[in-house]
């Protein structure tokens, strides 16, 4: 219990991970809580990349979250361009309006 | 050993409840401030387990950019005004127990690959790029980055370059009663129709007609 071990943090990302995807499967509001969810995710992914390059004492984890940082910075990038783009044509970003693609 | 048990269940309560507030709270604005307080959070984390430089770079980069941009979008788009429907909404509420369902069986199947994990022997001592613990984190990632992963950095640079491109092609917009300069036009001007010499005759003065 107080001894923290690599278990305790692959706990705390699996809770965050969870809890992301939950954000995405049970949105009712707009795209924008799905973008937030998506970096709650790729959080998840890093603490997971994190403690395991600390409790197995190699650097490389560490060098991947700093890549994965950057693919995530310009995936919020891209999204909320498209997210604008959307809003101008439409005038919504609601999720239950958004079905021009009929899925 | 006990002050680092106390402070990671702080922060990872701290960040499990602002995760849940993200996804749940009724404002989109509030679900930005509490994704900055997640991020603040587990760079608390990555601060206390050892990883400083990645701490200190996702407060940067996630604090100071991400959810700056989220926020702005949030406010430029006005958004903040449409509350969350969350469970309420009766049109198509029948697929919210069946995506509680498949996320509970997701975080079932995570514990459970956490914790019926069996190390292989030796993989502790297996690593590729140690740590060492005479020179500090930012020194050895700095030692590791610009030389072993030099290609996968300026790629990683090539990502932000077309991300930045697409994100300004993206929301460019050409708007019509709009006085802009023409550097064609301007730039081909010459001489000849640009100036004109006029003889003026005394007592008559000139007479434009443009």
């Amino acid at each position: 219990m107080f001894e923290i071990s690599l278990g305790h943090y692959l706990t705390l990302g699996a809770m965050i991970f969870t809890i992301g995807i939950i954000g995405i499967f049970l949105n009712r509001k707009n795209i924008i809580v799905v973008l937030m969810s998506i970096e709650l995710i790729l959080l998840a992914v890093n603490i997971n990349l994190v403690s395991f390059s600390i409790f197995m004492n190699d650097l490389v984890g560490q060098i991947f979250t700093l890549f994965i940082l950057t693919v995530a910075a310009a995936e919020a990038a891209i999204g909320l361009a498209i997210i604008v783009v959307y809003f101008r044509n439409s005038g919504t970003i609601r999720i239950e309006e958004i079905h021009k693609l009929k899925g | 050993m006990i002050e680092h048990s106390i402070f990671f269940y702080f922060f990872s309560i701290i960040a499990i409840f602002s995760a849940i507030m993200v996804t749940a709270s009724r404002n989109t604005v509030y679900s930005v401030f509490f994704l900055i307080l997640d991020f603040i959070s587990i760079s608390c984390l990555f601060i206390m387990i050892g990883a400083e430089f990645l701490g200190m770079i996702m407060l940067i980069v996630y604090v100071g950019a991400v959810a700056v941009l989220f926020l702005f979008i949030v406010m430029m788009l006005n958004v903040a005004q449409q509350k969350n429907e969350w469970f309420s909404s009766s049109k198509n509420s029948k697929h919210i127990p069946i995506g509680l369902l498949v996320s509970l069986i997701i975080f079932l199947e995570l514990i459970i690959v956490v914790g019926g994990w069996k190390y292989k022997p030796g993989i502790f001592t297996s690593s590729s790029i140690k740590i060492s613990s005479d020179i500090t984190n930012t020194h050895s990632i700095g030692n590791v980055l610009y030389t072993d992963y030099i290609h996968l950095f300026q790629i990683s640079g090539m990502i932000l370059l077309v991300a930045m491109i697409g994100a300004i092609i993206l929301t460019f917009r050409k708007r019509d009663g709009l006085k802009t300069q023409s550097y064609f036009k301007q730039i081909s001007r010459e001489k000849d129709d640009g100036v004109e010499l006029i003889k003026v005759k005394s007592k008559e003065g000139v007479k434009f007609d443009v």
